[in-house]
């Protein structure tokens, strides 16, 4: 049974769809949003990496490594978003959020 | 065969994992969901031969960015419990609009794959012989060095940034002011009285 790359495909679909999914049902709670969008990039990645195995190419793990970058930065500037407003404002819900009236 | 057993193994784990990391309803659980999702794609990422990727993604994933969630989750003093209400509320259409996402990115897959559109064009692949890792370092650092040091660029605004944000000033701590001390004048420092013998200072 050969696994092809229709396979690492779906995993990456299964999980990206699991990630919008969880920024749907989780509104209040803004860290699980943040996860979720961590799972979104994970999937990309598993995209991007398949990709690059199974076309003989390398430039897709080159560009795997950028979006984990950009991940990490997104994860450090998202949480430090998060402190410093659980500190101004005592809470975390999602739907308090109307500050600037958008 | 032992490929695709690993490869069944590893994909339910992370999938379920994956859904793990939204359906339960301590935070703290989550984190560590993610962790083991995180994991498991590392795995996958062996399976495909990408192994520095893998390690990267141990390193950077499991190693810095789940532990900075995980202080955060425990450092806030948040009630998770009054959070995850209106899960259930939101439910239906959540799994609509995932439904549909997980259809078209299935019927687009299917239908690309199958239709034999224009054939893909194989690059050169790299000689068998050397590592992932030293195929990453050929081409990093030569064709997309733009790309490397603009990584680098990112993760310093990110770091500078994430400091900004959290750095405050609290009143009433008594903090070291380098310029003050440099730009003192013997003027402001020292006085000197003129004391007249016997009478000592008034």
């Amino acid at each position: 049974m050969e696994i092809g790359l229709a396979h690492y495909l779906f995993v990456a679909a299964a999980l990206f769809t699991i990630g919008v999914f969880g920024i749907f049902v989780n509104r209040k709670n803004v860290i699980i949003i943040l996860m979720s969008i961590e799972l979104v990039l994970l999937s990309v990645n598993i995209n991007l990496v398949a990709f690059s195995s199974y076309l003989h190419n390398i430039a897709g793990q080159i560009f795997a490594m950028i979006v984990l970058t950009v991940a990490a930065a997104e994860a450090a500037v998202g949480l430090a978003i998060l402190v410093t407003y659980f500190r101004n404002r005592g809470g975390i819900a999602v739907e308090d959020i109307n500050l600037m009236k958008g | 065969m032992l490929a695709a057993i690993a490869f069944y193994v590893l994909a339910a784990i992370a999938i379920a994992s994956a859904f793990a990391v939204i359906a339960v309803r301590n935070p703290v659980h989550s984190v560590l969901f993610l962790i083991l999702t995180f994991f498991t794609s590392a795995g996958l990422f062996v399976l495909l031969g990408a192994e520095f990727l893998a390690m990267l993604l141990v390193v950077v994933y499991v190693g810095a960015v789940a532990v900075l969630f995980l202080f955060v989750v425990m450092m806030l003093d948040v009630d998770f419990v009054e959070l995850k209400q209106g899960f259930l509320a939101y439910m239906p259409l959540g799994a609509i609009v995932a439904l549909v996402l997980l259809g078209e990115l299935v019927l687009v897959g299917s239908a690309a794959g199958g239709a034999g559109g224009a054939p893909i064009s194989l690059a050169p692949s790299a000689p068998a012989s050397i590592t992932n890792a030293e195929a990453i370092g050929r081409v990093l650092y030569t064709d997309y060095l733009l790309l490397f040091q603009l990584a680098g660029l990112i993760l310093f605004v990110a770091m500078i940034g994430a400091i900004v944000l959290t750095l405050r000033h609290r009143p009433g701590v008594r903090r070291q002011d380098v310029g003050a001390q440099v730009g003192r004048r013997r003027s402001q420092a020292v006085e000197l009285k003129d004391v007249r013998p016997g009478q000592g200072l008034g």
